[in-house]
């Protein structure tokens, strides 16, 4: 390739992932289109904190996702895992343990989410087992899964919805209650904010102490005051989204205040929850030796194996994870809804699959990357709640969806068979 | 070659089977510290074989490993390593999709005191032991898909010499190599000798292991049909061992010897 200067060599020198930057454009385009076609509905604050809280549980389960298909796995059950798993936590809040504790004991929540994590591990203990002992592929062991966990969830109620949900574990699932307030949401802010900068002079000190070349000055201002400036604009639409009146005026009483009549949501705890989720993911991802051992394994699980690594026991690791995710992504979604149904997580795996594959990881294995696919179910998310808003049926509403799956596939095939040639020189 | 003290490493009687056929058939094969045995045959004679039971990938069905004169239990690629046991295979065994460093490490990461990955650390000891290899490469931040056939190869040496081996099992380790590559390969052999360093070097090209090896020994249908100090016999000699199984004179007769040849 001739070397082109000027603005790609620029963008070099910041070391920005450019996929990522790929997918917010397209993120970008998909917002203004939707918010255009649908007379501004899209760009609201309004909106915008409802699509973070939908977004939340697929992308949870997607940031598992990406570990399972790097490794050259697929797990088909993770809508049903989903599915059990809450309804054991809603019977166990809402049926079991109030006969010994009563309701709204405060460590109700905190049990049936215990309850649940350990369920969501032990399915995919099992499932991970099969896969890694017995050699049956991921692809029907979590295919059977599909169906033999719905079917539990049926049996432990019957089929009948479990609800209320306890108070507490409600807040899991956003809403008013669900919804942090301006100060806390700035508390996050200043948090991230210098999460952010620690970052990038650690990243800084220790290239120099072992005398590797240093990004230049004004690369590292760009990309630490871009994120900056993301979790700036986050927390702006977040504070700018405020409680129905008759709430504010309600707290407004109870705190004796008597000119609070705007009190802002400020961000939801799902969303905070996913966005912690994805940071642990990330970093078992790109800083253990369990998630080095699982991209190799997705590399060459026969050069992992004769590496000394226990390739079993990662693949097992791997689908406990996800099991774990999906019980997160239970909480969230039955705090939402304020119930367990029989129906909860159902099609969900295919969402899932398609929010980690549209962010970029490679069916094929050992290639993804965490904030791609919780991007990617932000993208699937938008295009959904869009086309509702647009007012289009549901079928058509499928269509498009399907066509933007393969689409971005292909897309993001072209991209790195460019790049592939491109560095191979 | 032959002191009092025990080579390094004793095969005794190894065997192992695939599906009823005899892969490797009662082979006994001994190494000395400083030594290069070439083992030669045909494909499928049954070489990566037996010497992916020293390197722990496969179990024996029967035999006994020896280091330092002492029973070796090797169960695993893991084990093999704690013995000082490396190999380069023939398929390099690298892991396309991480960098050089991750794949140099591969299985024995250095880890910062919180136990995760020292990413700069590994770079730093790859950069040292690529610059000894093959000064001229720089491409530490891609992924090994992106390198040259020779890059990939000196990434396979690089692992297996990085860790201070004692033993070092070269599977074909030219064949992926253009002339000069393959005499850096050449060169480096000659080094590690010098340091002690026991190697077998497997290839069915005899002129390879004609330049290098001490000794040569052959094999036949998974069968060892002899050893032989390089110098004491001649390449046609050893071509007739490998094609027909026939014993040389100078050559001390396996299993596998064809019975009227040795006559």
């Amino acid at each position: 390739m001739p070397p082109r200067r000027g603005l790609a060599d620029l963008f070099r020198a910041t070391e920005i992932d450019a996929r990522l930057v790929g997918m917010l454009g397209a993120l970008a385009l998909i917002w203004i289109g939707v918010d255009l076609l649908s007379g501004g509905a899209f760009l609201t604050p309004r909106n915008l904190w409802n699509l973070s809280v939908q977004t939340a549980s697929v992308a949870v389960m997607a940031s598992g996702m990406v570990l399972v298909i790097v490794a050259r796995h697929i797990d088909l059950s993770v809508g049903s895992i989903l599915g059990l798993v809450g309804m054991i936590m809603g019977v166990t809040q809402a049926e079991f343990l109030p006969k010994y504790l009563g309701f709204d004991h405060p460590l109700i929540w905190v049990i049936a989410f215990i309850v649940g994590l350990a369920v969501g591990a032990a399915i995919g203990l099992l499932q991970g087992a099969i896969v890694a002992y017995l050699g049956v592929p991921a692809f029907i062991v979590t295919l059977g899964g599909l169906l033999v966990w719905r079917g539990c969830a049926w049996w432990v109620t019957s089929g009948r919805t479990v609800a209320p949900m306890d108070d507490a574990f409600r807040r899991m699932g956003g809403g008013i209650e669900g919804a942090i307030g301006a100060n806390w949401t700035w508390v996050v802010a200043l948090i991230a904010f210098a999460a952010i900068v620690w970052r990038t002079l650690h990243a800084r000190r220790r290239r120099r102490q072992v005398g590797f070349a240093l990004r230049p000055i004004w690369a590292e201002v760009t990309v630490a005051g871009l994120a900056c400036l993301a979790v700036w604009l986050v927390v702006l639409v977040a504070n700018s989204y405020d409680l129905p009146p008759r709430v504010a005026e309600r707290i407004a009483a109870e705190r004796g205040l008597t000119q609070g009549l705007s009190i802002a949501h400020g961000l939801a705890l799902p969303v905070l929850i996913a966005v912690g989720v994805g940071i642990v993911v990330t970093f078992l991802a790109t800083r253990t030796r369990f998630g080095r051992y699982v991209f190799a394994l997705g590399g060459n699980p026969e050069a992992t194996e004769l590496s000394g690594v226990d390739t079993r026991r990662v693949t097992v690791l791997v689908f406990v994870l996800m099991g774990m995710l999906c019980a997160v992504a239970a909480a969230i979604s039955s705090a939402r809804l304020n119930a367990a149904t029989n129906a909860l997580g159902m099609l969900d795996e295919l969402y899932v699959i398609a929010a980690a594959v549209i962010g970029g990881t490679s069916l094929g294995g050992g290639l993804g990357t965490v904030a791609g696919a919780m991007l990617g179910a932000l993208v699937m998310q938008s295009l959904q709640s869009g086309m509702v808003l647009m007012g289009l049926d549901t079928p058509l509403q499928n269509i498009v969806v399907g066509l933007v799956l393969v689409v971005a596939v292909w897309l993001d095939r072209l991209y790195r068979s460019r790049t592939l040639k491109g560095s191979a020189g | 070659m032959s002191d009092a003290r025990p080579p390094l490493v004793e095969l005794r009687g190894m065997s192992i089977s695939f599906g009823g056929v005899r892969a490797v058939d009662d082979v006994s094969l001994d190494l000395s510290g400083g030594e290069v045995v070439g083992l030669l045959g045909h494909n499928g004679a049954g070489k990566s074989t037996l010497i992916k039971m020293l390197s722990g990938a496969y179990r024996p069905d029967a035999g006994e490993i020896r280091i330092d004169g002492r029973p070796a239990a090797i169960h695993s690629p893991r084990d093999a390593r704690r013995y000082g046991i490396e190999t380069i295979y023939q398929t390099l065994a690298l892991a396309e999709n991480l960098d050089a460093a991750a794949n140099l490490f591969l299985g024995r990461e250095l880890r910062s005191g919180w136990g995760t990955l020292d990413d700069v650390a590994m770079e730093v000891e790859t950069r040292q032991v690529m610059a000894r290899l093959n000064p001229h490469f720089a491409k530490f931040k891609e992924p090994v898909r992106a390198l040259s056939g020779g890059q990939r190869q000196a990434v396979a040496i690089a692992r297996a010499i990085h860790f201070n081996a004692r033993v070092l099992i070269m599977d074909e380790p030219t064949a992926a190599l253009g002339p000069q590559e393959t005499q850096q390969v050449a060169d480096l052999i000659v080094q590690l000798k010098k340091e002690g360093i026991g190697i077998f070097l497997i290839s069915h090209d005899i002129h390879d292991v004609f330049d290098l090896a001490d000794r040569v020994a052959v094999m036949k249908n998974g069968r060892l049909v002899g050893t032989a100090p390089t110098r004491a016999v001649t390449k046609d000699e050893v071509l007739g061992m490998i094609i027909l199984g026939t014993c040389p004179a100078a050559a001390i007769p396996g299993p596998g010897a064809l019975a009227a040849g040795t006559a």
